[in-house]
Order: structure tokens, then sequence, then C-alpha cells
């Protein structure tokens, strides 16, 4: 009796959570599914096997797709390199403090990301200080700018998704025994030797983690293109975005957003093979 | 060499914080501007009427009302939910459990944009007019996953003798669970619920898919970015920004504190 109750347990904790990501996660992933096979204009669709509609939406936004994969790439690489001597830094060097400084990486996300993106706006205007010290030292020509170009925009999404990549990073780095690395200088491996052979495979799993929650919100991101680039920056994102909420094509809308989820889980599927769902999840 | 090397180290990280802190400290700044047309980009003038006069421009105290409301509903609903699933995950051997965390995994790896976009659809679907309610279902939906995971971490580092010799005391299963188990796994249920009440007042995609003609505190920003950017807004990140910022820091110094005495250990 007592045995059979203790099997119900873990069904009842479950129910009322699960029953809500079922209700509004699966669901709706299934009416979008349905929504990017069929045809029709707003607000009339009906449903019919369109298939052109992955086809159309392929062809039409390419460019867009290709240009998420490139600035999400190399934002992410950015933040990687980047951030990697910073989580070092606090797990080795941190000390009593670690969490100090963990809240210091943290503290400027607790400014709204809109508005943080509005002050790099600020930063990179044409008159600004940035561009006019630039202009000077003739890094940038006399009509250069700043806003408007790639490299805001990929600057942007390096900026806003920066604690996603210090984070797990800090978290495996922190988790290794110094033991191990002592016991490399012990057996007569230089310090760099050390680094490359021992805290830096222990750390991978924190590198995957970083560069997976860096990637993903940065391939689907559209407010850094919009606020710092030009339409000649736009991402899928943005393309999505307005199909959704201004054309109201919702069938091109939401055979983009497939094809984008589709990309992004085949992505996390090889992660998730090299590390497992439960080390990911932990990791995250 | 050592030492160089030390403190190239230390230097570099100090650049990053730097550059962390670069648009905070212009928001903070531009708090104190007093701008001469509708825009608050180019500095102008020190003042304080900004910060006397928060919600001196039309919506802006409405807005920042329905954030808030938003961010305690779904922190509470969500950490309620999501505390349940992670004791369940971690507490029980059961069949699905693969199932489900890939159930609890699968919505952090999913775009904003098409998080937003499937709900937008559902509602259209279901004819569910947009508004409010509509904003909680979705805000409560995406920090589940973010309560699981926070509060999963705690319960994994969680000593299981304490429940047995709270049983062999003579407690039953729920006077055990609520005087032992909850008090050990608040701090990380707290922990949850402020991640979320963060990610809930913060989140801009998912809410601009699914407001209706409710505003929230972010899409107020966005709508006056185009028309008019009120150095109030300055004023209120700003405010939420130190708010959060000392929470935190209160909470670090005194487990540093703590932990020095020895009175818990770290």
């Amino acid at each position: 009796m007592l045995h059979r109750r203790k099997g119900a347990i873990p069904y009842l904790l479950l129910a009322p959570g699960m029953a809500w990501l079922a209700v509004f996660f699966l669901v709706p992933m299934w009416y979008l599914g349905k929504m990017s096979l069929s045809q029709g204009l707003f607000p009339i669709f009906s449903f019919g096997w369109a298939w052109a509609n992955f086809h159309d939406a392929i062809t039409s936004y390419g460019v867009q797709f290709e240009r998420s994969g490139e600035y999400a790439g190399i934002a992410t690489i950015i933040a990687l390199v980047g951030s990697y001597p910073l989580a070092y830094w606090i797990a080795f060097r941190g000390g009593r403090w670690k969490n100090l400084f963990l809240l210091l990486v943290i503290a400027p996300f607790f400014v709204t990301y809109l508005i943080r993106t509005l002050a790099w706006e600020t930063i990179l205007a044409d008159n600004g200080v940035v561009v006019r010290t630039l202009q000077h030292l003739h890094i940038l020509g006399s009509n250069g700018r700043l806003l408007a170009t790639s490299a805001a925009v990929i600057a942007g999404i390096t900026y806003n998704f920066l604690p996603f990549m210090v984070l797990p990073l800090y978290v495996s780095l922190e988790q290794i025994d110094h033991r191990l690395i002592e016991a490399a200088e012990d057996l007569y491996a230089s310090r760099p030797r050390a680094f490359y052979r021992v805290t830096l495979p222990l750390s991978l799993p924190g590198v995957f983690a970083g560069v997976l929650l860096t990637f993903i919100p940065a391939a689907g991101d559209f407010i850094n293109a919009q606020l710092l680039g030009t339409p000649q920056q736009y991402m899928i994102g943005n393309i999505i975005q307005s199909e959704f909420l201004s054309v109201r094509d919702y069938p091109t809308a939401a055979a983009l957003s497939f094809v984008l989820m589709a990309a992004i889980l085949a992505i996390v599927l090889v992660f998730a093979r090299i590390l497992g769902t439960e080390r990911l999840t932990v990791a995250a | 060499m050592r030492f160089v090397r030390h403190h190239l180290l230390t230097g570099y990280a100090v650049l990053v914080l730097v550059y962390l802190f670069l648009p905070i400290s212009v928001v903070v700044a531009f708090s104190f501007n007093n701008p001469k047309g509708r825009f608050n980009y180019t500095w102008q003038g020190f003042t304080f009427k900004n910060w006397t006069d928060p919600f001196g421009y039309p919506g802006i105290e409405g807005a920042l009302k329905v954030s808030i409301e938003l961010a305690l509903l779904s922190s509470l609903a969500a950490t309620a939910l999501g505390t349940l699933v992670a004791l369940a995950l971690v507490r029980y051997r059961f069949k699905g459990s693969a199932t489900t965390n890939l159930l609890i995994f699968i919505p952090m790896t999913t775009p904003e944009v098409v998080m937003g976009a499937s709900l937008l659809t559902l509602f259209v679907n279901w004819r569910i007019p947009q508004g409010f309610g509509t904003i909680l279902i979705a805000h409560i939906l995406f920090n589940i996953s973010y309560v699981v995971v926070t509060v999963r971490a705690r319960l994994v580092g969680f000593d299981r003798h304490l429940e047995e010799a709270a049983m062999d005391l003579g407690a039953n299963e729920l006077v055990t669970f609520t005087k032992v188990t909850l008090p050990l796994i608040m701090p990380g249920i707290l922990a949850a619920g402020l991640l979320a009440f963060a990610l809930s007042i913060d989140d801009f995609v998912i809410t601009y898919f699914n407001a209706g003609a409710t505003v929230t505190f972010p899409l107020f920003v966005w709508g006056a970015a185009r028309v008019a950017t009120p150095p109030q807004i300055n004023v209120i990140g700003t405010a939420i920004f130190i708010i959060a910022v000392t929470g935190m820091l209160t909470n670090i110094l005194v487990q540093n504190l703590r932990s020095r005495k020895g009175a818990v250990p770290a």
C-alpha cells in the first residue's frame, strides 16, 4: 500500500508544472507547425500541407539565416575568448570574494535589456566620443560610422549575452580540483602545459555549455540588429518578428520559426550527445 | 615573470569589468541629463529633476506597475510549479524522468522569437484575446525551466541523513518536509524566485508577441524609443539596477561574514 502511494508521488509533484509546459509549450509548437503548412491571408488561414512555405521562406530569407549564423557565431567566439580569462581569474584568484566578482559580472544585466542596448546606441553614436576619437586617430574615415554597421550589431550581441558565457565557464573552472594541477606541475609539466593538458580539458563542459547558451539567444535575437543596425544588418529574428506582427503573414513566419528551431535543435542534439542532457541542464 | 603574468590577468579582468559597466555608467549618467529635445542622446546639463519626478512622463508609471505585478505573480507561480518538479526529479526514480528532463530543457534552448510566436499562434487559434493574462501565462512558462534547474542544483547537494534523523525521532513525512527539508532548500527556492522575477521584469521579446494592448516597462521603452527617450527611462532603469545589486550585495556580505565566523559553513 505504502509502496504504491510512493509510486504515484513523483507524478503528482510533476503534474501541475508539466501540464503547464505541455499546454503552453508543446501545444503551441503543434499549432505553429500546422500554421507553417497553411495558406491564406490574415486572419483566415487554412491547413493544407503547403510545404512550399518552407521552400519560399528559405529562398527568400536565406541571406538573413546565414547572417544570423555568422553574427551569432562571431559573437560567441569573441565572448568565449574574451570571458575565459575573466572566469579563470575569478575561479582561481577570486578567493573569498568570488561571489562578489561574480555579482560584478552579472550586475550590468540588471539594467533592462533595451535600456542597455539604447546606451550602446548612445556610446556608438555618430557625434559621440568614441567615433570622434577613432576618426581623429584615422582608424575611421572622417565620415566613418560605428552605428548601422555589422560590427556594432555583433558587438551589441556579444555584450548582451556575455553572462551566458561567463557563468558556465566559471562553474566548470571552479569545480576543478587544484591538486590535479599541482600534480601536473610536480610531474614537471610547465605551467602552460599544465593548463593545456589539465585545466583546459576539465573546463570543456563549461565551454560547450557557454557556447550553446550564448549562440542560441544570439541567433534568434532581433533587438541588436534593430537598434544598432539597419535593414542591411537584419537577422532572421527581425524577419520573423515583422512577418508575424507587421506583415501578418503567419504561415511564412511560422515556417521561418521552424527552420530556426530545427537548426538550433540540431546543434543542441550534437552537444547533448557529447555532454548528456543532465550535464547540459546542470551547467545551464 | 610570474609577477607580471599574475598582474596581466588581473589587469585584463579589470578591463573586462570596465567594459561591462561602460553602458551602465552611460545609463546612470544620462538619468541626470537635462535634454533639450525629445531624445536623451547627447549631454545637455546636470539636473536632479528626473529623479524627483520619476513618473513625470505619461504612461511610464502604469507600465512599471504592470511589469512589477507580472513579475510577482509569474515568479510566485513558476517557483511553486518548478520546485515541485525539481523535488520529483531529484527525489524519485520513475518512468519518464528522461522525457521530463528533456521537456524542461527544450524551452531553454528555444529562441525567444519562436516561443513568443508559437504562443501567439496558440492564442489566435483559441481566440483568446491578448493582454495581461496571456503575458502572465507566457512568463510562467519560460520561468518554470529556470526554477527547476536552480532548485535542483540545491537539492542535489542535500544530505538525506538529516531527514532520516527527523523520521527516526518520530516526525512523520509532512512534519519532516516542513521542518527539515523545506528550510534547508529555502535558499535555492528563494534564488529561483528572484531569478524568475528578474527574467520576467526584463522580458521583451515574448511579451511583445503576446501583449495585446497591455504595456509593460520594456514595451514602454521600445515604444518610446521611436518617438522620444525621456530621461525617466534611465531613472527607472538605474533604480531597478540599484535595488537588485544592493539586495545581492547584502546577501553576499552576510554570507561572507557568517562563513568567517564559522557559524555556517559556506
